[in-house]
């Protein structure tokens, strides 16, 4: 464990609040990272950050420093975040059609299509947009799963015992997450080859 | 080797296709059949495109607004007597532990009639071999590691179907509830459990195909039904699951599968 972190988490078991206040100053943003990209929402992952930090601050007298501070951290953010997706409700359904401003129903034109290159900007706003809705898509253990094994390189072990699975149920989620997203973005992924491979062969005029 | 699956390329991508052979003759494959490294280009595509979201920074001033809202939380959380004893266990909880608790009992009694030896799962009766017969694999080991691959198929079925409908069940409700996605998930397991239950039958393993039967008729219900439903329906769903226990029945029997899949099975001999 980082040395900083070990001596807060110490003198902060022995109930010095600054301590812990200089914890939640060091990992804060790292925590509401993993947040965002498990809940997919500003205020959720907010919501999540808050939570996982009271849950760390009323269970520090447990934590043994088997691990570091921050994966623990992680962990429990997981926990928090995973419960609150399987209390929301589900997004399914919606289209996937969306317009490059970020808004949803626009779908692709085909003049978009021709002008492409130069519209690089909204044509990743438009993936953007796509890619939160098929991260939607997700159930909560698929969406956990994967972005722990794909943002946060987390081993199917690891995985597989925070959310309860053995490692063929894991590896499972993580596969139906990545099939859901290769099949909601289709259109776009190769729409989005054809564009850098126009975009080389125009720079290379 | 064969074309690998589209789940074998996923996990080939993360690194996770097994060990070190698998990986291998997966390479092997890809650098001669140009439609699997198609497929695999698509895959890597796909996350690339997802690698684009970004995630919004908070700046550094966050750690303290953080701060803010999660101290004046700390002088108001004093933990009861119950809270001090059993940090964890809420009523609801306890009532959950309790039916568990029953359940297992239940299966453990029933277990206990059941002739998991045709499973593999007992070891083998000593036999007296010399040591050139030791090495070689004899019919009664093949039947074991067959035995063994099929109890591990139906653990890991048994789990894909306990997560299934535990995520049902735990929809939230709403003025229309969309089932589609668990329902074409119930859909692949009914085909999957029919062939078990019946490989079972035929092994002479009627616990087993008691469960699977029993897991088989939800199954169906779930992928022949309608994919929305308003919340009164989705709740007729949901109490049905609920009143045959199927979750719990699925959890207690794929808890002894896994137990006896962890006991050593296969003889030396026949394990390289």
């Amino acid at each position: 464990m980082d040395e900083n972190d070990a001596r807060d988490v110490a003198q902060a078991q022995a109930g010095d609040e600054a301590s812990f206040r200089r914890l939640v100053d060091r990992h804060s943003r790292g925590v509401f990272q993993l947040a965002f990209r498990l809940t997919g929402s500003e205020p959720d992952a907010d919501d999540v950050v808050q939570e996982a930090f009271l849950k760390a601050y009323r269970e520090l007298k447990r934590f043994e420093s088997r691990s570091s501070f921050r994966t623990w951290v992680h962990r429990i953010t997981v926990n928090c975040a995973y419960d609150l997706l399987r209390q929301r409700p589900r997004h399914r359904g919606e289209s996937l059609d969306v317009d490059p401003s970020g808004g949803q129903g626009g779908g692709i034109e085909p003049e978009a299509e021709a002008t492409a290159w130069p519209d690089r900007l909204a044509f990743g706003a438009e993936i953007q947009s796509r890619v939160r809705a098929a991260l939607d898509l997700l159930t909560p253990t698929e969406r956990t799963a994967f972005v722990l094994r794909h943002f946060e390189g987390r081993s199917l072990g690891e995985i597989g015992k925070a959310l309860g699975l053995r490692t063929g149920a894991t590896k499972h989620s993580i596969f139906r997450a990545v099939q859901k997203m290769r099949r909601a973005l289709a259109p776009i992924v190769g729409q989005s080859a054809e564009n850098t491979g126009r975009g080389l062969r125009q720079l290379q005029m | 080797m064969n074309h690998p699956t589209e789940e074998e390329l996923v996990l080939y991508h993360y690194g996770d296709a097994g060990d070190g052979t698998g990986t291998a003759a997966i390479d092997e494959h890809l650098r001669a059949c140009q439609a699997c490294q198609a497929g695999l280009d698509e895959v890597r595509r796909t996350l690339a495109a997802v690698d684009q979201l970004p995630v919004p920074d908070r700046g550094d001033h966050y750690g303290a607004e953080v701060w803010a809202r999660i101290q004046p939380g700390f002088a108001r959380h004093s933990p009861t007597w119950r809270e001090r004893l059993f940090p964890t266990l809420t009523p609801q909880r306890l009532a959950w532990i309790g039916a568990a608790a029953a359940l297992f009992f239940a299966a453990f009694v029933a277990g206990s009639r059941v002739p998991w030896q045709r499973f593999g799962v007992a070891p083998a009766p000593p036999v007296a071999q010399t040591p050139a017969a030791a090495s070689q694999p004899t019919a009664a080991d093949r039947e074991r590691v067959q035995a063994n691959v099929l109890l591990m198929a139906v653990g890991d079925h048994l789990e894909r179907s306990q997560v299934t409908l535990s995520e049902l069940v735990n929809t939230p409700g709403g003025p229309e509830v969309d089932i589609s996605d668990e329902q074409q998930r119930a859909r692949d397991l009914v085909s999957e459990n029919r062939l078990y239950r019946q490989t079972a039958l035929r092994t002479g393993e009627p616990a087993v195909a008691s469960v699977l039967d029993d897991l088989e008729r939800v199954l169906v219900e779930v992928a022949n039904g309608p994919s929305t439903m308003n919340e009164a329906e989705f709740d007729q769903v949901r109490k049905r699951i609920d009143q045959q226990g199927i979750i719990f029945k699925v959890r207690v029997f794929g808890e002894r599968v896994r137990e006896a899949e962890s006991r050593p099975i296969v003889r030396a001999g026949i394990r390289g």
